[in-house]
């Protein structure tokens, strides 16, 4: 199989359309093509990658799509600001104005509505509403039962919470952090009808409780979906040796190993950029140091073993890393 | 390429012939002398003008007669056309991939036309012109899968993806190399590949689930897949088996010319934007020893490479009662000469 055949991905030029403050600290993007005409479509669930020039880098970060599968006359996504990023969310925050023009890759889904599911049920924590959004519009559509449930802040935080409660009335549960209201999901996973699926997006440490309550009742592993947004972590720099590109890189302190192999020009597959799709997994030759693996792909044996690494989110304490790239 | 579409059979009297145009578009699967088996997936992106890959949707010569067949098998087994509920919106996925590109790339012979869900679909060569709503099932006359792989060349599978595999959930399946559907459906990538032999052990089926799980929107892959078959019959499928198993017992050394063919499956994997599900499509190409043998490339190249098969592969393809007498009667065209790399024509 060749190398180059999944290598980046196809990416459509787009013109931002309209940029609206939703909340305290998320905006929502509206992104047309540049060439006219209609975006692919989507389903819900999906990411795009979007690429900016910041300065003298090329930034990508994964966003979901939000909005209806069915308006295809732009994409929308909405991005939190979060001031420790590598700056992708604060470029496209403080920096990209109505009219500028970026890329996004064709969409991508490793969230999907299970096309079996006889029920729903969404929980999202903060940003990680964005996926919901899209999935409440199709299981509408689709006619399948859903609810909502969608914990954030405080009151200024709760980005679209007015406008999913008028839009799905009593299916939408919300619970704000500084009211002290919690998900009872103790509750919520007791006595569910055959063929639910519960679908979670937000916080790690959220995931983490959701997921781990969910088997503690009882849920096949089969019925419980989730997806994190998982930036690349920092950590200090480091060296990266491409054997077989025979190039030499270093990793800065803010930067993933896969930007970092990027920006010389040498292009690894990649899909979700956030260490769940696998795409990135690379050989790892040698390491003088410890392999930090950050993503959720890799199984225990494999991530013990030291020999493959998902370039996207892992880094290492040490100085030199050398992988067959 | 200016197309006439053939009045032929792939049954009873088998009048199916290639046109000399359609010889050497034949999408011969042999790159060089030997075959081994390898993960040979490559993008499918537009090939040579007239080649079977100059389009995502190949339609060739023998596009109305081949319709015409695969009513025919539907009729005596409407279970070789099935579709799990969950699959409707991959349905419909298929419709949209299929109509566009059709319509695209054939206008002459095919054409849609959009607004919003009210869709046109005419159909030239078959006589149809179909008014419908994109997504309402009510308003076609076969369910939407049906309705269109009744008009496009080649078997479809479905292909859902959920819990770390990919499962075989609907399909039309008329022009097989003796695989079932009606057997397969339902089952797991592992479960409908654990026949294959030696692909395990290579590792071949953990590879391509892994890349196909992460298969993507607008960036299809194909691969070609052969066996031979005796007789240009589409329908060789273990429901019919007793109709064709003993066609191998007919083939002398006289008839080799005529009867036996290289069966060539160009296979196609899309992504699907709706469903998330993939499309599998098994596009069957027959061509006879005696057309085989009029490309002096593919003479020389074929009995080089049935001599160089390995025992299970050859038992596998059920090539066992007739593939000696074959390289036989080929190797008359075989002068020893080196063949060029790569499996066109010189």
């Amino acid at each position: 199989m060749s190398m180059n055949l999944m290598s980046g991905s196809t990416e459509i030029p787009v013109r931002v359309a309209d940029i609206v403050q939703v909340s305290e600290r998320v905006k929502r993007f509206r992104f047309e093509p540049v060439a006219g005409g209609s975006m692919p479509v989507f389903s819900a669930g999906a990411h795009v990658v979007v690429s900016m020039n910041i300065g003298s880098r090329r930034a990508r970060n994964p966003y979901s799509l939000m909005g209806s599968v069915t308006d295809l006359s732009a994409y929308e996504i909405s991005v939190l600001k979060t001031v420790d990023s590598r700056g992708g969310s604060v470029f496209l925050h403080d920096s990209v104005k109505i009219g500028d023009q970026l890329t996004v890759s064709t969409p991508v889904n490793l969230f999907p509505v299970e096309q079996r599911g006889r029920k729903f049920i969404l929980i999202a924590g903060g940003i990680g509403i964005t996926p919901m959004i899209a999935m409440a519009e199709q299981l509408t559509a689709q006619k399948l039962p859903f609810e909502l449930h969608y914990a954030y802040r405080n009151d200024q935080a709760g980005a679209y919470a007015d406008t999913l409660k008028a839009r799905y009335g009593h299916l939408v549960h919300l619970y704000i952090d500084s009211r002290d209201e919690r998900i009872p999901l103790d509750a919520l996973l007791k006595n569910q009808p055959l063929g639910t699926h519960l679908y979670v997006c937000g916080p790690g440490g959220m995931i983490n409780w959701v997921l781990e309550s969910g088997r503690k009742a009882g849920w096949p592993e089969e019925n419980l979906h989730s997806e994190r947004f998982l930036a690349p972590p920092s950590g200090k720099p480091f060296s990266v040796v491409l054997e077989r590109s025979k190039k030499t890189v270093t990793v800065g302190e803010h930067e993933s190993i896969l930007e970092a192999i990027e920006a010389s020009g040498v292009e690894p597959p990649y899909l979700c950029r956030g260490g769940a799709c696998g795409q990135c997994l690379t050989c790892v030759v040698s390491c003088d140091g410890t392999l930090e693996h950050n993503d959720h792909y890799l199984a225990p044996e494999e991530r013990d073993g030291n020999q493959k690494i998902m370039i996207c989110v892992s880094r290492i304490k040490g100085s030199n890393l050398v992988l067959d790239l | 390429m200016n197309l006439v579409f053939k009045k032929e059979t792939f049954r009873d009297d088998f009048t199916f012939k290639n046109s000399p145009e359609h010889v050497r578009r034949f999408p011969f699967p042999f790159h060089e002398d030997k075959y081994m088996y390898t993960v040979n997936i490559e993008p499918h992106t537009p090939g040579p003008v007239n080649s079977v890959f100059e389009f995502p949707i190949d339609v060739d010569e023998h596009y109305v007669s081949e319709m015409e067949d695969r009513a025919l098998v539907l009729k005596d087994d409407p279970l070789r056309c099935q579709a799990l509920p969950h699959m409707q919106l991959a349905e419909w996925d298929l419709v949209e991939l299929l109509m566009v590109s059709m319509s695209e790339h054939y206008p002459e012979h095919f054409t849609l036309t959009r607004d919003g869900d009210k869709w046109h679909w005419i159909n030239r060569p078959l006589g149809i012109d179909q008014q419908f709503t994109f997504g309402d099932t009510a308003t076609l006359p076969y369910p939407p899968m049906e309705y269109i792989t009744r008009q496009c060349q080649g078997d479809f599978c479905l292909i859902d993806q959920r819990d770390g595999n990919l499962w075989m959930d609907a399909g039309i399946v008329t022009t097989q190399a003796d695989w079932s559907l009606d057997f397969d459906i339902g089952m797991n990538f592992m479960e409908w590949h654990g026949p294959v032999p030696l692909a395990h052990e290579a590792g071949v089926f953990d590879r391509a689930l892994k890349f196909l799980m992460n298969l993507q929107l607008g960036k299809p892959v194909r691969r070609l897949n052969w066996t031979m078959s005796i007789n240009p019959r589409l329908d060789t499928s273990p429901e019919n088996f007793h109709k064709w198993g003993s066609d191998r017992m007919t083939v002398t050394p006289e008839n080799i010319g005529e009867k036996v063919h290289l069966r060539v499956e160009l296979q196609g994997l899309w992504r699907l934007p709706r469903s998330n599900a993939i499309v599998f499509s098994i596009r069957c190409y027959l061509i006879s020893m005696n057309e085989l043998v009029s490309v002096p490339k593919w003479a020389r190249r074929m009995p080089r490479v049935l001599k160089n098969l390995p025992p299970e592969l050859i038992d596998y393809k059920g090539l066992s009662r007739y593939r000696q007498m074959t390289i036989d009667w080929l190797s008359r065209f075989d002068d020893g000469a080196p063949t060029s790399p790569g499996g066109q024509p010189d």
